[in-house]
């Protein structure tokens, strides 16, 4: 009898090649630990509330008021609602054609996406056009719809950061295309050579690939660096002098723990360095409701804005995104309130901020506890998480742990990430999830876990690491940076 | 200095552990090759053949994705755009057109035609969303008990009670456990939790699926003639082949066990591998809802030709007539002793139907049975890559599966608002279904379940004519003539294929039921015009 369609044998190739490892191995073994009862501390994915953040109280408000309309009309409402919650959910059920139970506009609400594009100018000083934001359930849903209208066969190659958010290396596999990588520079705080660009595209086209897209994530993950406007710049440059179309992945952008360099969005940079360049480069910036001191993970909610893009082929992807009918309009109205939030005045304002600043201020702390405690162990050298929500640590391993690994069948970082879960519980996510040099090992880990926490957490990682170093270690012969 | 390898590349994409195919080398690009180049002589390679940095254009119409220009759906296709910018000048130019509001007749968005949702499931959402509510004297005088109880049963099964957190990738444990409960109570067999799979409604499950099933235009899906154009784009989109089944509309739309096989055979014979079957019960545009004997025949014919069954069940609790009954696949394949190793099934509910309607909350699941534990990896794999889906529309499907009972508080007005809404539907299906009998040249087969009315319309050839002297679809050139003189909006049948030289088009049966007179008077008043224009 031949193979059933549904045999592992008849699947879809690229099904198989793709790989998450964000919610992989390491994640599966961490959620049977727990089952048999073991505490863990799951540090492998961005999940704040999942870490005890707690959510803004202003937007639950609006959402749970448009959840259930007939609230507004009862008169004791404005005992438990302030004011200009209700006003705020009058204001976006007044967008919907039928409240959050009808699909919306496949793109978004209209009335949402000309927040959106207000939102970009006052970040930005230049126009936005709502008629080229679309709105989709999560920032992943937008990179899966553009990388699927870019990618047509194996010979497309997208220009991938090393490491990288594996979202971009399991979509293109997902999708038959082929991964590009470019090198980020560990010694200069992840930076950005475009030289490292240059080679890489000519070494893809030298093997008849076809580099169509360059993705950046910035601020970066795993890695945190926020790139300068120098650099913003040169790669602008580059994508024009290279006709490729440029992936601006800054979901981020609410999370930046230094003042040196503040967030500046591609599309900024672009507009400033004026024609022809502003007029010619190919830009799709995506955004998110899933970080920065939201972190409504749960909610799904993104957008991604078009620069450059033809008529026609914005249409196409209008296409596209209707077979799908609708984004979420829960989210969509989280993603209205994120980028028009209370103004001075409004009587939920002194709140906002006050809860806003301190998630901010918190995770800047956490951001240094977690470096200084990882470069207090011998053998981690942790650069500084500028931005984003991880820390990306380096950890050398003796010869004889890497020697342990292999006779277990595990890559290196997978087997000391795994040890590291069963001694303390915590639950990380190996580096070659996102990819590193050869023989260099790293591991992920958030900021999110509490505060006061935190001191306790990062105690608990170096005993280990002191216990490991001693068992595997010999005092010299590191792997390499 | 740096040093590419070949290893990094591994790193990236990590290796299967069986051998693969030769087709499917790394898709890395292996930087081990030559030493690293100086940066001066990129420029060099622009010129050289075999390089391709004079096709690297930017993203336009001629160098997207080819499947992407091929996919089509119509249900927001052409029409409806037209329609859009029709209400935008409407609101300008109120004298200028014949009627003085559009009605949304294309697609299934109950809500958005004022139905309302479900009070019960509202309280919850609203007290899971803000859950400081629970905290609070004043919400017992705002909210029903139960509503509050279950509120708490659910934030109990949330680690955290974190709403806002990125849940276990297949939907919350407690909420598929609750889901699993209702699958049985109304299967009166066992569900697993583990096989359920919730989804930003049923959609992105069955695109889950195409993806899974499809490696190449060589792989076949069944899929029933007329259907819901998510399955042709979908099928397009992955790159595959869609092997149509034709229904059969002079018995009601019935699906025929021979057309089946007839169809499978055309299909092999042409090289093509058929891996699945599609069926939608009810239908979609068709409302036919099928016989429990019909059933098992397809469930036969899947086991003996080793065909996945994808069974579209979105409509399930929407039937009008007293003579059918809903009866899941699952159900049916179970009563005829068949279980995990003697079919694959994969079952698609949606939160967006029923007479619940909350298209959008986005929310569903797949209940994917039949097969080995290393292919519920691999589904388990893509369903990871983005996370989870929204929560909300988690909590609303577990409602949905396991709403009030008897006794509970809210049980009383949950059904007085539930069966207010099925009556209505019944009785709009009807008073359409015989308005459009009426009709010259018009037959309509009966809205046994689902949605929409999908009438048959025998144009004249002066009509035809017309619509190819325009380069227009016959069926659409009507819609489009009947959206300009209404302010109707309908999908023409070629947006769901029929058999070639038919014309039909698909009306939701979802107007208000003070509505349904007007709409049934201008139809009739634009058809009797558009017969005495084109009549032969």
């Amino acid at each position: 009898m031949s193979l059933k369609a549904l045999d592992y044998e008849s699947l879809n190739e690229n099904v198989k090649n793709c790989q998450y490892a964000v919610r992989g191995e390491l994640y599966l073994r961490a959620s049977e630990l727990q089952k048999e009862g073991k505490k863990i501390i799951f540090t492998n994915v961005g999940n704040p509330h999942a870490l005890g953040q707690k959510p803004l109280t202003f937007p639950r408000q609006v959402v749970a008021l448009c959840q259930a309309p007939f609230l507004l009309d009862n008169p004791n409402v404005g005992m438990i609602f302030p004011a200009d919650a209700i006003a705020r959910a009058k204001h976006y059920l007044s967008l919907t054609s039928g409240g959050l139970g009808a699909y919306s506009d496949s793109r978004g609400l209209p009335g949402v996406r000309k927040e959106v594009a207000e939102f970009i100018q006052r970040r930005d000083g230049y126009p936005s056009d709502p008629e080229l934001i679309f709105l989709t359930d999560g920032a992943s849903k937008g990179v899966m719809q553009i990388l699927n209208c870019i990618i047509r066969n194996q010979k497309d190659g997208i220009l991938v950061p090393v490491p990288q958010y594996p979202l971009y290396s399991a979509t293109i596999s997902l999708l038959g295309g082929t991964l590009v990588p470019y090198y980020l520079e560990e010694t200069d705080n992840w930076g950005l050579d475009v030289n490292n660009l240059r080679q890489s595209v000519a070494q893809a086209r030298s093997q008849g690939i076809t580099v169509r897209a360059m993705v950046i994530i910035n601020p970066g993950n795993p890695t945190g660096q926020c790139l300068s406007e120098a650099n913003l710049r040169e790669i602008l440059k580059f994508c024009c002098d290279e006709r490729l179309v440029l992936l601006g992945d800054e979901v981020y952008q609410q999370n930046i723990y230094q003042d040196e360099r503040p967030f500046i969005s591609s599309k900024k940079v672009l507009m400033d360095m004026g024609a022809p360049l502003s007029k010619e480069v190919q830009l799709i910036s995506f955004h998110t409701v899933s970080k920065g001191y939201w972190g409504e993970c749960g909610q799904r909610g993104g957008y991604f804005e078009m620069t450059n893009i033809p008529p026609r082929t914005v249409e196409e992807i209008y296409k596209v995104a209707s077979i799908a009918l609708s984004p979420n309009v829960s989210a969509q109205i989280f993603m209205g309130l994120m980028v028009s939030p209370p103004k001075p005045g409004d009587i939920s304002y002194d709140q906002f901020v006050r809860e806003s600043k301190g998630i901010l201020e918190s995770l800047r702390r956490r951001a240094r506890i977690m470096t200084d405690g990882f470069n207090s162990c011998k053998n981690v050298v942790c650069n500084f998480t500028e931005g984003a929500m991880y820390s990306f640590p380096q950890i050398k391993l003796p010869p004889k742990a890497i020697q342990a690994a292999k006779q277990a069948g595990k890559v290196p970082d997978v087997f000391y990430c795994l040890k590291l879960l069963e001694a303390t519980g915590i639950s990380t996510v190996p580096g070659s999830g996102f990819g590193q040099k050869e023989g260099v090992f790293h591991l992920r880990t958030t900021i999110l876990p509490a505060e006061e926490e935190m001191p306790e957490i990062m105690e608990s990682f170096k005993k280990f690491n002191d216990e490991f170093m001693s068992q595997y270690g010999d005092n010299f012969g590191y792997s390499r940076m | 200095m740096r040093r590419f390898v070949i290893g990094q590349a591994k790193n990236l994409i990590d290796q299967t552990r069986r051998p693969r195919p030769h087709h499917n080398n790394i898709r890395l690009l292996s930087l081990l090759a030559s030493d690293p180049i100086p940066v001066s002589s990129s420029r060099l390679f622009s010129d050289m053949p075999g390089s391709d940095s004079s096709s690297s254009l930017p993203v336009t119409i001629d160098s997207i994705n080819p499947n992407v220009l091929k996919c089509e759906y119509a249900v927001r296709g052409e029409i409806v755009n037209i329609a859009q910018k029709l209400q935008d000048d409407l609101k300008i130019n109120k004298d200028a057109y014949p009627f003085d509001e559009i009605i949304y007749c294309n697609i299934g968005n109950p809500q958005s035609l004022s139905q309302q949702p479900i009070t019960f499931f509202r309280e919850v959402l609203a007290l899971c969303s803000h859950t400081a509510l629970l905290d609070r004297d004043e919400t017992h005088a705002l909210f029903s008990a139960d509503s509050i109880a279950r509120a708490w049963k659910i934030l109990d099964q949330i680690p955290g009670k974190a709403t806002g957190a990125y849940s276990h990738s297949q939907g919350i444990k407690g909420l598929r456990d609750a889901i699993a409960a209702g699958i049985e109570a109304r299967d009166g067999f066992p569900a697993d939790p583990n096989d359920i799979f919730m989804t930003d409604g049923a959609s992105p499950g069955v695109h889950m699926m195409m993806q899974l099933l499809i490696s190449s235009e060589k792989d076949g899906i069944l899929c029933p003639i007329p259907q819901y154009p998510l399955y042709s784009a979908s099928i397009a989109l992955h790159g595959g082949s869609l092997v149509p089944y034709y229904l059969d509309e002079a018995s009601g739309w019935g699906l025929e066990i021979s057309e089946l096989k007839k169809q499978l055979e055309d299909a092999k014979s042409k090289g093509i591998t058929v891996r699945a079957l599609a069926v939608i019960n009810p239908g979609n545009p068709t409302g036919q809802v099928l016989s429990e004997e019909n059933q098992r025949d397809i469930v036969d014919f899947c086991k003996k030709e080793g065909l996945v069954l994808l069974a579209d069940e979105v409509y399930q609790e929407n039937v009008y007539v007293p003579d059918k009954k809903f009866h899941s696949f699952k159900k049916v394949a179970r009563s005829m002793g068949y279980g995990e190793k003697d079919i694959s099934l994969v079952s698609f509910q949606s939160i967006s139907k029923g007479y619940y309607g909350e298209c959008g909350k986005r929310g569903g699941y797949m209940e994917v049975t039949g097969f080995t534990s290393d292919v519920r990896e691999q589904i388990y794999k893509v369903a990871s890559v983005n996370l989870c889906s929204n929560i909300s529309g988690q909590i609303l499907a577990s409602l949905v599966m396991s709403p009030p009972k008897p006794g509970d508080e809210s049980y009383e007005s949950y059904i007085a608002e539930k069966e207010g809404i099925l009556s209505s539907m019944a009785r709009r299906a009807k008073t359409l279904e015989e308005a459009l009998n009426k009709l010259e040249g018009i037959t309509c087969n009966r809205a046994e379940g689902a949605m929409y009315l999908f009438p048959c319309i025998n144009l004249p050839q002066k009509a035809i004519a017309a619509a190819e002297a325009a380069k227009t679809a016959p069926d659409t050139f009507y819609c489009k003539r009947l959206l300009n003189a209404t302010g109707i909006v309908l999908v023409p049948g070629s947006g769901f294929r029929q058999v070639p030289g038919t014309w039909h088009f698909r009306c939701t049966i979802l107007p208000q039921e003070d509505k349904i007179p007007a709409i049934v008077n201008r139809l009739t008043e634009f058809h009797k015009s558009f017969m005495d224009e084109f009549r032969d």
